[in-house]
């Protein structure tokens, strides 16, 4: 006669075998699978990853309206924007290779570990085949990374940083955006023009991985045509008073002070040096000047009168003539009433971009987008013709320089496009020192 | 030496903001013995008051002006503010112009519904419990207050500019007989270091010389014995709260104009002013003060770029390290009085 016992060891056993037993087929359904996420025959899930709180919110839910109309438009609702004017004809308004376009959301905080949760949310509990969105080069670098080991596409949003597609590139992710080289190499003449060559300048710099690649390229851009950089400050991300930083400015002999900040750290440090009086300045018999490296209208209108006639640069502004502005600028303005930032611009860009690949490659596959993407050379989608090369997946195409308009018209009317400097002036080598270091290794298709 | 002058010039008007926050925080612990951490929140509120009588003056009407196209290529429909045309666009102009000032007004009578009802709604409940429940009632209300805003203003900064008579700078260089634009200092700042002394001294002039603050006092040294007496100590420090709560609004109100408001303000100044209410000595109101614009000055100090770049990092830490040196050497803080928090 035997005799039932038992014990803990015994049944930490059972529990083990029993649960590997459970999970036995979903093991085999995903390995089934040639790749994550691979989508069923009746829809295919996006995720929109953006700050629906935090300091950027409001550039979050720009970004996200963005991403509603794309999803319309490629769903064929709503007057189709830009998909009209896109060079490639691949995509017809029937969803993605005959699927209907959903989508869910995540609230990145505009923090690198809330990002990742909410990207590694999407992915594994929504079954997101693709991960876009951000406004922080910080967030995108993470998401990047978390995307290439899950195995899906990752569109980068709003994203400047140099290491994006330089030391943290990623062979699963792809930046539409400009960066912090193409900001210098774009302002640098346009600022020789309007200053001349002997300058003296003074950087203020945010306390993060943006801050520093942005100081960088204007420093070595400005370096170059002759300005001497007499100081460089960090200031801490979390500063909201920078009077403490800005009085040693006018201290110095610096006649050009350079705010290496966005968000609302350039709104209050713009605002605390207009306040010292440092444009009201004459320094080295000139004129003090200051220069803000990427702009956004979002920021402007935050800065309010003090933006009036300072140079910066952008990805996009909705007064551009060409005809894709034209239409996202009149389906973005009539479905929300006013005009689309450039965040909203490229993260619709980027969905159109991604959906078209895939289109293209015929599968949801990312190493089939991957190659759909690599050197893929487009036009019509309001940068003018543009390339996704393919060693880093950093698109190239002309950058505008911009200025604090004088004379706004509107409330949205706050910049105005001073120079549109052509690609070939922004273009570098991948090996750059400014993006050395990184290397995309190879596609991960995940499953 | 005109480096140095700037900086305790800078450190002025952030240690002004200091003082009263941390004036209020004082009051509402001595009277009350309640931890108040949504008192940055009362602060960033004063600062949405600027920004909301703002709005109300800004309040318009449309007309179409057919012969100008909005973006879309829409006739441009054209605002016009209630008060410039019952004004005219001059006076009009003008009203809205002195928005941040006349907020004062607007704010004292808000603020103090808003403390009378947080008082009477929420941290009366809390007065028997534990420190640390009342830091997390108080920390949740400062979220919810937070998040109010932001619903209602979005998360960007809204500017908020003080009048033209006062959005220049001086230079206060030449003033004293340094070089010519050696010490530029923006007269708002100097008007909001005038206004917090202001403050300040009405705080205790009324707490030293009316009959109420007597009292007040007195309930802060022993509330016992005060209730003893027949006097209703209770509703006496309802209007204390109320009081800071107005304090706190009035600092946020005129500290619109150097830095744009935005839902998050308060809680960069919250911490900071707890360090303040410590340093000084809990309970001691003139060491809130002092405590207030030594750390505003030092913190200045601090940021500029010989001293970083001697000691990189210190322009972040420098408040904390200044209260460790005063707790280690002074338990009580600066002018802490013997038997409180003990």
């Amino acid at each position: 006669m035997s005799k039932l016992t038992f014990t803990r060891r015994g049944l930490m056993k059972t529990t083990a075998a029993v649960g590997a037993g459970l999970a036995m087929p979903h093991l085999f359904i995903r390995g089934a699978n040639a790749f994550t996420n691979e989508p069923g025959s009746g829809s295919v899930t996006l995720g929109f990853n953006v700050p629906q709180s935090g300091p950027y919110a409001d550039e979050g839910a720009d970004e996200l309206r963005a991403y509603m109309l794309a999803v319309e438009h490629l769903n064929g609702e709503g007057d189709g924007g830009m998909l009209s004017t896109f060079s490639s004809k691949a995509l017809e308004g029937a969803g993605i290779l005959g699927r209907k376009v959903e989508y869910v959301t995540g609230d990145t905080q505009t923090k690198s570990d809330a990002a990742r949760a909410s990207a590694k949310s999407m992915i594994e509990k929504d079954g997101a085949i693709m991960i876009t969105g951000g406004s922080s080069s910080g967030v995108a670098v993470a998401v990047q990374a978390l995307c290439q080991e899950a195995g899906v596409i990752f569109m980068a949003g709003l994203t400047h940083s140099n290491d994006t597609t330089g030391k943290d590139r990623k062979a699963n992710g792809f930046r539409h955006f400009f960066n912090s080289y193409m900001s210098g190499a774009a302002l640098a003449p346009v600022l020789e023009n309007a200053y001349g060559t002997d300058r003296k300048a003074y950087h203020l710099t945010a306390d993060y991985n943006w801050g520093y690649t942005t100081e960088e390229a204007i420093r070595t851009a400005t370096e170059a045509m002759g300005w001497e950089t007499v100081e460089a400050v960090k200031t801490p991300l979390a500063q909201t008073d920078f009077s403490s930083y800005i009085a040693p400015v006018a201290q110095s002999d610096a006649d050009v002070l350079v705010l290496n900040h966005y968000g609302g750290n350039m709104v209050n440090s713009l605002t605390n040096a207009v306040q010292f009086g440092l444009r009201d300045r004459m320094v080295n018999g000139k004129n003090f000047e200051i220069i803000v490296p990427l702009y956004s209208r979002l920021m402007a209108k935050g800065a309010g009168e003090n933006v009036k006639g300072i140079f910066g640069s952008t990805n996009w502004h909705w007064t551009l003539q060409d005809e894709g502005s034209r239409a996202f600028v009149r389906s973005f303005g009539t479905k929300y009433g006013f005009p689309p930032s450039q965040a909203a611009h490229t993260c619709y860009v980027q969905t159109l971009l991604y959906a078209d690949a895939v289109q293209r490659a015929g599968s949801f596959n990312p190493c089939a987008v991957v190659e759909a993407l690599e050197g893929y050379e487009f036009d019509g989608l309001g940068n003018g013709p543009t390339l996704y090369r393919a060693e880093d997946h950093q698109c190239f195409k002309d950058v505008l320089v911009v200025r604090g308009k004088e004379n706004p018209e509107s409330e949205f009317d706050l910049l105005e496009v001073v120079e549109v400097t052509p690609v070939e002036q922004v273009t570098y080598p991948p090996d750059h020192p400014q993006f050395a270091g990184g290397q995309l290794g190879v596609c991960n298709p995940g499953a | 030496m005109d480096a140095i002058i700037l900086q305790v010039l800078n450190g002025l008007d952030k240690g002004s903001a200091y003082a009263l926050i941390a004036l209020g925080l004082t009051l509402i612990f001595g009277t009350l013995g309640v931890v108040n951490f949504a008192h940055g929140a009362l602060f960033m509120l004063g600062a949405f008051c600027a920004v909301t009588l703002n709005v109300i003056l800004r309040a318009s009407f449309t007309t179409i002006d057919e012969t100008r196209t909005d973006f879309l290529g829409n006739p441009l429909k054209v605002e016009t503010p209630y008060v410039e045309y019952w004004f005219g666009p001059e006076v009009g102009g003008s009203i809205i112009e002195w928005s941040v000032p006349l907020a004062i007004l607007f704010a004292i009578p808000v603020m103090a519904l808003v403390g009378i009802a947080m008082e009477r709604g929420l941290v009366k409940h809390f007065y028997k419990r534990p420190h640390a429940d009342q830091i997390l009632v108080t920390f949740g209300l400062a979220i919810v207050l937070q998040e109010i805003i932001k619903a209602f203003y979005g998360a960007n900064p809204i500017p908020t500019p003080a009048p033209d008579a006062f959005s220049g700078s001086f230079d206060f260089g030449a003033l004293v007989g340094f070089d010519a634009g050696s010490i530029i200092y923006p007269y708002w700042r100097l008007v909001y270091f005038g206004f917090a002394a202001a403050v300040i001294a009405g705080v205790f002039a009324f707490l030293q010389f009316t009959t109420f603050g007597m009292v007040v006092r007195a309930g802060m040294a022993d509330r016992e014995t005060v209730g003893l007496l027949g006097i209703d100590i209770d509703r006496r420090f309802t209007f204390m709260f109320a009081l800071a709560a107005i304090v706190a609004g009035l600092a946020g109100v005129m500290y619109a104009p150097i830095n744009a408001p935005n839902y998050h303000m308060g809680m960069d100044f919250l911490v900071l002013s707890f360090v303040v209410v410590v340093v000084g000595g809990m309970g001691s109101l003139p060491g809130a003060v002092l405590a207030g614009f030594l750390l505003g000055i030092l913190e200045s100090f601090a940021s500029m770029a010989a001293v970083v770049t001697l000691l990189p990092g210190i322009n972040q830490v420098i408040i904390y390290l200044v209260a460790i040196v005063i707790l280690l050497t002074r338990p009580r803080g600066l002018m802490g009085r013997k038997g409180v928090m003990e």
